[in-house]
């Protein structure tokens, strides 16, 4: 059923598209997929336009850090989620390394930050504001850390400086970190069961935003060099005493040999732009509906048929 | 055996051997004891003293892959590994590559499994395959199934073949046994992510990774167990073949290896169930399948699925294990002179009738050659329904739980282990090496820390032994009774152990995530996780040593007035100890593998540094915490090993 769907839909785009004159190599694009949803949908969808251009096209899932070395080696041809706050810094060290380079940014911002669901705004009403966040620190005491409130970041390895920004802002928090982005959402369901108040690590684009309404807690905000020079921020001895940007980039990434291989598909590539609802309408599509990826794509392209025949052009 | 006997003929020995064990704790006590009065270098290893081992690893293998020439090597190997994946990829489920026949319909997949388990082991085994692939194929998996098969089926066979060589070179050549047996023993205690660098590094990531870090990691075993049979192979065999003229090679392979072949069929049996412990976690470097999926569906917290899936895993485990198993006891048929043709191949041909049957009638029912995911018969939904009763219903007790355990039991402990000053603990393991093995074994034990100690991660192997304490400990004291309760009945420890065989293979990720919901992401969800999956070769090997009791003995016991405890003291435990002790061992090894795949719930030991050198693909970090978790197995082993050496009765 759903392979018959898949087949007319790619000839009707293949129809539309039969203009363009393919001049791209034979063999298959390796496009990486990783372990979120909307990445493995946009992944998909992305794969199927080029599909539809008559280029060949195979996933391969591989680790989101690692996936940047890959595609510097031409090992996979692209990467169509490269956030600034959780992949900038592998991504720019591959770019210095050379190989690899960025085919412009979506239109979709990233903000990664300190976050709740709504449900914890009855224990602390003062919220989204950080310092009423911090004067009922106490109501997310648990066990292991005593008195003071705990903050559940993100794995070590996303590097996301909570630790310093506690210290910095002074605030009676503990920082504990989850190993995955399954701990975290598992921590969340469980508090919701149980009505607890949570403050976690959370970003956006998101599924966790259809699933479970919430806010960012909003801290001192942002500005460049707050991450190097005390005297910004409301601290002037410490680095670190604000918010993430809450307009971080999203990026598309391709190896350099990918334009001369296949360029049709790399122009596609550059043309590509989505936004942030239409990210989460992906991540929505597979983890409310419980659509396979594959089909949630091609769902995707048949309903925003407007959206992308253009890039194809 | 001898060092018992030298044990108890001389007293004098004996005195001075425990008057060194005394010396040893008491100097551990007093350093613990005294440790504000302790110079800085004796509390943790001195800044001197750290080597930066991992920079000289990377060195090297920087110099083997730009200098050597050594990426040329191995992405050509991967080349020849990739080739073969497309043509199991293409038959199995229709990947666009030569030779463009598949995919092969999911009811010839099954009837060919069902008739060789028939072949192998008559109806019994013939229901069981048919069943597990009709599972696969109603619960809408058979995409994601035959994509992990696909490797596998590459993956298992070449490792069986290098393992065979390997161990034919080794029963050669008497220096390269010796040689490789300190490498197998390291390899096997390695944590599963200390291998994946260097893979990522030179192979890349996706199917072909996925298919090297399997044999890599399958491979060992069959190491052993080929060296093993051949040497048991008795002389009176070799010579009869060299009387009928054999030469070398004829010897080889026509007298030696069928001789030791139930020994091999071991090694192929280990090897496959080494391949199917592998499926998830390869997927971390692009291993496609069931393991990819799982790890996307708990990520959405979709536990019900991700149970499925963890079945079909178990599944497919104890099928293939049953079938190598039977393979293994068979025994070659000797087919008489002139049988006809269609006799001696007559099950071949019900296949032959039965495909053609299956493959004609899915060209008219597409549903016998493709259950879609929508298709299939999943109760995913329905078991995180339930799930989510349990846990809001237990919610009070796993509450309390969690508080009492992280503040009585587990920062108490946790902090008296970061507490000892490193040199109590060399002196304190050299005590313990002392009293088991005297000193060659205490030398190994400070061998073995010493090195954690100059790798400059003390603390985080610290906490890394606080869990595998906490967690064996636990597990014993509910491993314990379960088996006795086991031994009851024939029937009842039949059960048990089937039940031990599937949570063996059931994927231990899909334990991590209600974990997390009962206990949060803190120490407790950690151990809880990791005495799962400790308590199950404790329970094995605890009732397979109290039922390895001689019956006799206890009879004589219980004639001779002996209360049913006093038996249990005094003859059923001593007996079955040993076996025991090496139940032990492996909870000690089960731990610590759980533990470092523990760091997706979140901890600060070896294992969280160990996600963070995958993610950077650095290889000497990697290396070097997965020696350390290498070096505590390694130790735990000699000990365990020593001292049952030294316990068990002359025969």
């Amino acid at each position: 059923m759903t392979r018959m769907n898949m087949l007319m839909a790619s000839a009707a785009v293949t129809a539309m598209t039969a203009t363009i004159a393919s001049a791209d190599s034979s063999d298959p694009i390796v496009i990486p997929t990783h372990n979120w949803s909307s990445q493995i949908v946009m992944s998909h969808i992305v794969g199927q336009i080029f599909g539809s251009v008559g280029t060949n096209v195979e996933y391969v899932s591989t680790d989101s850090q690692a996936v940047y070395e890959s595609i510097r080696l031409g090992d996979v041809a692209l990467g169509v989620e490269v956030w600034e706050g959780a992949y900038g810094a592998s991504f720019d060290a591959a770019v210095e390394k050379g190989g690899i380079h960025s085919v412009g940014e979506h239109d979709a911002v990233t903000r990664e930050d300190w976050w709740y669901p709504m449900w914890t705004k009855d224990a602390c009403p003062g919220l989204p504001d950080w310092e009423a966040l911090n004067d009922c620190a106490a109501v997310f005491a648990t066990p292991e850390t005593g008195e003071k409130g705990r903050f559940l970041g993100g794995p070590v390895d996303w590097l996301k400086h909570d630790q310093e920004r506690v210290d910095a802002l002074d605030m009676d928090f503990v920082v504990i970190n989850a190993g995955s982005a399954a701990a975290l959402w598992a921590s969340l369901a469980a508090a919701e069961r149980t009505g607890e108040p949570i403050v976690l690590f959370n970003w956006t684009p998101n599924f966790a935003e259809a699933v479970w309404p919430g806010e960012f807690v909003e801290f001192p905000a942002w500005e460049t060099g707050c991450d190097t020079d005390p005297a910004l921020g409301p601290n002037p001895d410490a680095v670190y005493d604000c918010g993430n940007p809450a307009d971080g980039y999203l990026k598309k990434a391709a190896w350099d040999g990918m334009e001369d291989k296949w360029p049709t598909a790399y122009a596609v590539l550059t043309e590509v732009n989505f936004t942030n609802p239409q990210i989460a309408e992906m991540a929505r599509l597979v983890d409310i509906e419980g659509m396979e990826p594959e089909d949630a794509a091609t769902h995707w392209l048949e309903q925003n048929a407007d959206i992308w025949t253009g890039w194809t052009d | 055996m001898n060092a018992l006997l030298a044990y108890v003929a001389q007293p004098a020995a004996r005195n001075q051997r425990l008057s060194i064990v005394v010396i040893l704790v008491a100097a551990a006590i007093t350093m613990a004891l005294g440790r504000g009065m302790l110079p800085d270098s004796l509390i943790r290893p001195p800044e001197w003293m750290i080597l930066p081992l991992a920079d000289w690893i990377n060195a090297f293998f920087d110099f083997l892959r730009d200098d050597m020439g050594m990426l040329a090597v191995t992405r050509s190997i991967a080349g020849g590994v990739e080739t073969l994946l497309d043509v199991t990829a293409n038959l199995l489920y229709g990947k666009n590559r030569w030779p463009w026949l598949g995919p092969i319909p999911w009811s010839v997949v099954a009837i060919t499994a069902a008739v060789i388990g028939y072949g192998l082991g008559g109806t019994k085994l013939a229901v069981l395959a048919g069943a597990t692939f009709l599972w696969v194929a109603l619960m809408g998996q058979w995409q994601w199934a035959m994509e992990t098969l696909s490797v596998i089926v590459v993956a298992a066979p070449v490792s069986v073949l290098l393992g065979l060589l390997v161990g034919i070179s080794a029963w050669r050549s008497r220096r390269l046994a010796a040689v490789l047996n300190p490498i197998l023993n390291i390899a096997q205690s390695l944590p599963h992510f200390a291998y994946m660098i260097p893979v990522v590094v030179f192979i890349g990531v996706g199917p072909k990774a996925g298919a090297i870090v399997t044999i890599i990691f399958s491979v060992p075993p069959m190491i052993r167990m080929t060296l093993l049979g051949l040497q048991k192979v008795p002389d009176e065999v070799i010579e009869s073949g060299k009387m009928c003229g054999a030469t070398g090679w004829q010897l080889l392979l026509r007298t030696r290896l069928p001789t030791a072949r139930t020994d091999i069929l071991i090694g192929v049996n280990q090897v496959i169930m080494q391949c199917l412990a592998m499926v998830v976690l390869a997927s971390f470097i692009g291993m496609p399948g069931l393991g990819q999926k799982l790890l996307q569906l708990l990520q959405a917290l979709r536990i019900g699925q991700s149970i499925e899936i963890g079945l079909t895993i178990v599944l497919l485990a104890i099928t293939l294990d049953r079938f190598t198993r039977a393979w293994a006891l068979r025994q070659p048929v000797h087919v008489p002179r002139g049988m006809p043709w269609h006799e001696r191949y007559r099950l071949s041909l019900v296949w032959l009738v039965l495909v053609i049957l299956a493959g004609g009638l899915s060209q008219v029912f597409p549903l016998l050659a493709e259950i879609g995911r929508g298709q299939g018969f999943s109760v995913g939904a329905a078991i995180d329904v339930v799930m989510d009763r349990v846990i809001v219903a237990i919610y009070p007790v796993t509450d309390w739980l969690r508080w009492f355990l992280i503040v009585w039991v587990f920062i108490p402990i946790r902090d008296a282990f970061l507490w000892m000053p490193f040199a109590a603990v060399l002196s304190l393991l050299a005590a313990v090496g002392y009293a088991v093995g005297g000193r060659r074994s205490a030398v190994i034990c400070v061998a073995f820390f010493g090195y954690i100690a100059i790798s400059g991660w003390w603390d985080r192997t610290m906490i890394t032994v606080y869990t595998v304490v906490v967690s064996v400990v636990i597990a014993a004291l509910l491993a314990f009774p379960t088996a006795i309760w086991a031994t009851g009945s024939d029937a009842r420890s039949r059960r048990v152990l089937l039940i031990c065989d599937s949570m063996q293979t059931f994927p231990s990720f899909i334990y991590l995530i209600p974990m997390i919901m009962l206990f949060g992401v803190n120490d407790v969800a950690v151990v809880g996780a990791v005495v799962l999956f400790a308590a199950i070769p404790l329970v094995r090997y605890t009732i397979e040593g109290l039922r390895g009791v001689p019956l006799g003995l206890v009879e004589a016991a219980g004639m001779s007035g002996a209360t049913r405890r006093q038996i249990r003291r005094h003859v059923l435990w001593p007996i079955a100890l040993p076996t025991i002790m090496v139940g032990v061992n492996q909870a000690v090894m089960f731990s610590l593998f759980m533990v470092i795949i523990a760091a997706f719930i979140g901890t600060q030991d070896l294992g969280q540094e160990m996600q963070r050198a995958l993610s950077s693909a650095d290889v000497g970090k990697g290396l070097v915490l997965g020696l350390a978790v290498a070096t505590i197995g390694l130790m735990v082993d000699h000990l365990i090993m020593k001292w049952a050496s030294t316990v068990r009765p002359p025969s």
